[in-house]
């Protein structure tokens, strides 16, 4: 008997510590009671982020300004770099500059709706508040956002929403957002308040007397591995969608950091609320090494179709609308093209599930703009997204302003991760965790342009003003030397883990143990999962991890620049992730947001929350390899936002 | 459609090793595939051999992130223009074709292994002035400075600089011009940008001259740029370097005469 056959052992214990009293007023309240560090104390706060994307960047950067001294890690060659820096469409924020009916109450509603009731309102509420600031910030930071002709903001819309709320910087908005909490940074690395270490992994989190006092790190240039303590530890480390193999994340992303500190003894919460975006560009054939976007913005201004008639062979430009089917507007009128991530992707899986797929290999859906183009002009078009056309374009090898681009859904986001209260720090004192590494505010489905804002939100203005109210407790104590024996094991403990990737010589590569599991979750904990596919593949990834620690092949040293030992130490995590993931996802008897269950759905072929049973956050705790995990339930209250089924039509 | 491919690849252990080319056949590869993923192809026969991968710089392989980046037969980024290594697809290349692959090739990036290179001197140049100080929490409403759309559009091509060093590469003196002139365009065009702009340049064109050569208009960058910045902002770079002689000296001068006035 597995684990996976019984239910998991469960208790309802969490506290989220959301500060009492109306919802408006909680952040304002909340920050006006966390105790302060004065300024000149705050030097003598030592604080390590991990992770400079818009979340651990921006948080730096502040935490820098604000005095306390910052360790701050990145595995890739500049701070620059971080996966952030892929996002295209744009960042949300309750400005209301188009006088649309938009307000941070309707932000607050729509993220929790389209979160298909999973979150916690009053940290959604929290970033719909801040949310307005954010703008500001960038804006005086020099982020070049898209402007009208008078030279004011201008603003587009995304799916889940009525108003238009998306501030944007052409298809690059992520580049521009972080190279603005890049540059803060860098000022602050000048100034001497932030060390910058890149081309360094953390692989361990250390933990002494049950909190959270350091990090061990591995130099991948060098293969030095090296403690850093500190006062507290920041995790903005990203999502975990590469546990698919393919996705629109970066290579490098992956889930080391959260998983290494779920090992000691963080909660890991929601991990099967897993997004698939609906517009990506489909597969094309063996060889393919991640999914490309393109941005959900294209659906403002594209139709998404397939013929009617299954074997319909003619070009598309040649099929004549009574023979197609726009089944978003059919099935949605309301909301139409713009409708949510998950309903959208569903949409599309159903249509090339039932034979409607087109292009040679018929797995995608058409996403057309001919009537724009003739509606607005191709140089509007060519503003709006010409660079996701050209993108398009470069990897497809068809030109999307003539022939209509072909798109099917891709895994793109992770809305769960470590499990933290209202303060944005685990259940483990002195571990905080912010930007997508976190669970919280996007409950079983993120909107688009949502993310941009959390990490902002978080890095910016959150986490700065709660990381004070713990180290406040702290002051006067020195951080935990690094000669203490937690660090020396955990130290010993990343070397034993070098030493046996590096060891075991077996026959196949890192990437095929990738590919391998990346395939099982899809197919069977991906876009549709039900019982027996859940357990199949539980069952599978446990086979795939014992045979990945006697047959793969690492080659070279620990002390150089050693890429395959890199991805060997990711892909050990993910595949010790993806039987939490199945685990999680076969307890959610119900379907929400992106996590569907074949089993629970409604007649039209829904997503059927059971909220009787389901409606609380579920979070993980590790009890030792091979060990069942714990189940620890935080029961979700919605006393604004009344629980509804979904509708979008 | 697929293509036979011979690849004379750059191999070093490490900084002080000498390197040396090394060459693989790559069979019946996919047109559709994109360089990296040739590499990736490549890799994974010499792990199948027993020999160690080749090293290279990557991440988001969407052309924004300026991770990647290596001379394919000479040229940075290989041959099509306005498109990183990631984006290039192998049908860009004939059936039968020998393609070279080196790493950047440039004093101030000094190779770490195989293809992969050191290119903090990049963010040497933005520390020393490359940002608008707006500690957080300060801001005004995004709206009460309009900023007209030219400059604003204008702004925004500067800003789209990956960062990846294909300038560098491509330039024979191993100059920075284009990138740093990128960023000294990108706020100086901006109103947000003004109170630090004779500064920043100052400071960025100080520190770029620490660790690159200089600039004698060879246009090499432009032509390599992935993102295609145009070198009209490195004529807008100098003119606002030759401005800041005075202008930031002027700016000094008046600082210190209010701190002697109080
Ligand atoms: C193609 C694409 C387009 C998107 N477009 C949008 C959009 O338009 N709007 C929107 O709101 N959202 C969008 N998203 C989502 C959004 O980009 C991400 O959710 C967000 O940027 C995550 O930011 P982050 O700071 O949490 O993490 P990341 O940007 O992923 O940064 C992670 C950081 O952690 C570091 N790191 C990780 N592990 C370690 C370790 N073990 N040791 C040391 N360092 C480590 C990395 O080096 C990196 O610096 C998009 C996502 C994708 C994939
Ligand atoms: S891998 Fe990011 S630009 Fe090529």
């Amino acid at each position: 008997m597995t684990a996976l056959d019984t239910a998991p052992a469960t208790t309802t214990d969490l506290d989220s510590h959301v500060p009492p009293g109306p919802i408006a007023e909680k952040w304002d309240v909340h920050r006006f009671e966390t105790r302060l560090v004065a300024p000149q104390n705050r030097r003598r706060f030592e604080v390590i982020v991990i992770g400079t994307g818009l979340a651990g960047g921006s948080a730096a950067a502040t935490l820098g300004e604000m005095g306390f001294n910052v360790k701050v890690f990145c595995f890739q060659d500049s701070p620059r770099r971080a996966h952030s820096i892929a996002a295209q469409g744009g960042i949300n924020a309750a400005k209301n500059y188009k006088n649309d009916g938009d307000s941070v109450y309707r932000l607050f509603y729509d993220t929790v709706k389209g979160g298909d009731y999973r979150s916690r309102e009053a940290n959604v509420y929290r970033l719909a508040q801040i949310s307005t600031e954010i703008i500001d910030q960038c804006t005086a930071q020099g982020v070049p956002f898209a402007r009208d002709y008078g030279g004011l903001l201008d603003n587009r819309s995304f799916g889940g929403a009525q108003v238009a709320r998306t501030f944007y910087a052409r298809g690059q908005t992520g580049q521009q957002l972080l190279l603005g909490a890049y540059q803060a940074l860098m000022r602050q690395v000048e100034l001497g308040s932030v060390a910058l270490y890149a081309r360094h992994e953390m692989l361990e989190l250390v933990v002494k007397d049950g909190r959270a006092v350091g990090v061990v790190v591995r130099d991948l240039v060098t293969g030095a591995v090296t403690s850093h303590s500190a006062h507290a530890v920041v995790l903005a480390s990203g999502g975990y969608g590469n546990v698919f193999f393919l996705s629109t994340n970066a290579k490098g992303s992956n889930v080391t950091a959260s998983w290494r500190a779920h090992r000691k003894g963080a909660y890991f919460a929601n991990p099967c609320y897993t997004q698939i975006h609906p517009t990506c560009i489909p597969v094309s054939g063996e060889h393919q090494s991640k999914l490309t976007l393109m941005s959900e913005s294209l659906r403002n201004d594209g139709r998404i179709w397939v013929p009617t008639n299954r074997d319909d062979r003619r070009s598309p430009n040649d099929i004549p609308p009574e023979d197609r089917d726009y089944y978003l507007e059919r099935r949605y009128p309301a909301f139409a093209n713009l409708v949510p991530r998950d309903v959208a992707s569903r949409a599309a899986k159903r249509m090339v599930d039932d034979g409607f797929g087109v292009g040679e290999l018929k797995n995608g859906v058409y996403l057309d703009f001919k009537e724009a183009i003739s509606r607005l002009g191709r140089g509007v078009i060519e503003q709006r997204y010409g660079n996701l056309f050209d993108m398009y374009r470069d990897i497809a090898g068809e030109d999307p302003y003539r022939v209509p681009m072909r798109i099917y859904p891709a895994v793109h986001y992770t809305m769960g991760g470590l499990w933290v209260d209202y303060n944005l720090m685990s259940n483990l004192p002195g571990l905080f965790v912010i930007g997508e590494a976190n669970f919280s505010d996007h409950g079983a489905n993120r909107l688009g342009a949502s993310a941009l804002m959390q990490g902002l939100a978080d890095g910016y203005f959150v986490l700065p003003a709660t990381i004070a109210g713990y180290l406040a407790g702290q002051l006067g104590q020195p951080p935990t030397p690094t000669s203490a024996p937690e660090f020396k094991d955990a130290e010993d403990s990343v070397r034993e883990r070098v030493n046996s990737l590096l060891g075991v010589r077996g026959s196949h590569s890192v990437d095929w143990f990738h590919r391998q599991l990346g395939k099982t979750l899809w197919e069977k904990c991906g876009m549709a999962r039900n019982a027996d596919g859940l357990k199949e593949a539980a069952r599978e990834v446990g086979d795939l991890r014992q045979r990945f620690w006697q047959d793969v092949r690492v080659l070279g040293e620990n002390e150089t620049l050693n890429q395959s030992l890199e991805k060997a130490g990711r892909v050990a995590d993910f595949l010790e992730l993806a039987e939490l993931l199945c685990q999680d996802a076969l307890h959610r008897e119900e379907s929400c947001g992106g996590h569907f269950r074949e089993e629970y759905q409604t007649p039209d072929g829904e997503a059927l929350r059971d909220d009787e049973r389901f409606a609380y956050v579920a979070a993980w705790e590790f009890k030792g390899d091979g060990a069942a995990e714990r189940l620890h339930q935080e029961p979700l209250d919605f006393e604004y936002v009344h629980l509804a089924q979904r509708s979008y039509k | 459609m697929t293509l036979n491919l011979t690849l004379k690849v750059w191999r070093q252990d490490g900084p002080r090793d000498a390197g040396r080319f090394e060459t693989y056949e790559a069979n019946a590869v996919s047109e559709d595939i994109s360089f990296l993923e040739l590499l990736d192809v490549v890799n994974e026969d010499l792990v199948a051999q027993n020999r160690e991968p080749i090293a290279f710089d990557h991440d988001c392989r969407e052309g924004i992130c300026g991770m990647c980046g290596v001379m394919i037969n000479g040229q940075p980024h290989g041959p099509l223009r306005g498109t990183t290594t990631c984006q290039l697809h192998l049908r860009h290349f004939k059936d039968g074709d020998t393609v070279v692959v080196e790493p950047w090739r440039a004093a101030a990036f000094p190779i770490i292994r195989d293809l992969v290179v050191n290119r903090t001197a990049f963010d040497r140049i933005v520390m020393a002035g490359g940002y608008v100080t707006a500690p957080t929490g300060a801001a005004q409403d995004a709206n009460n400075i309009p900023v007209p759309k030219a400059n604003a559009d204008l702004a925004m091509d500067a800003a789209a600089c990956i960062g990846c060093g294909a300038c560098v590469a491509a330039c024979p003196n191993g100059a920075a011009q284009l990138f740093t002139s990128a960023k000294v365009a990108h706020l100086g065009l901006l109103p947000q940008g003004q109170p630090e702009r004779w500064s920043r340049v100052n400071a960025m064109v100080q520190r770029m001259e620490e660790h690159f050569g200089s600039c004698t208009n060879h246009r090499e960058c432009e032509a390599a740029c992935p993102k295609e910045i145009s070198i009209d902002f490195i004529a807008r770079l100098n003119r606002d370097y030759l401005k800041a002689q005075f202008k930031d000296r002027r700016q000094l001068l008046r600082a210190t005469d209010v701190a002697s006035e109080e």
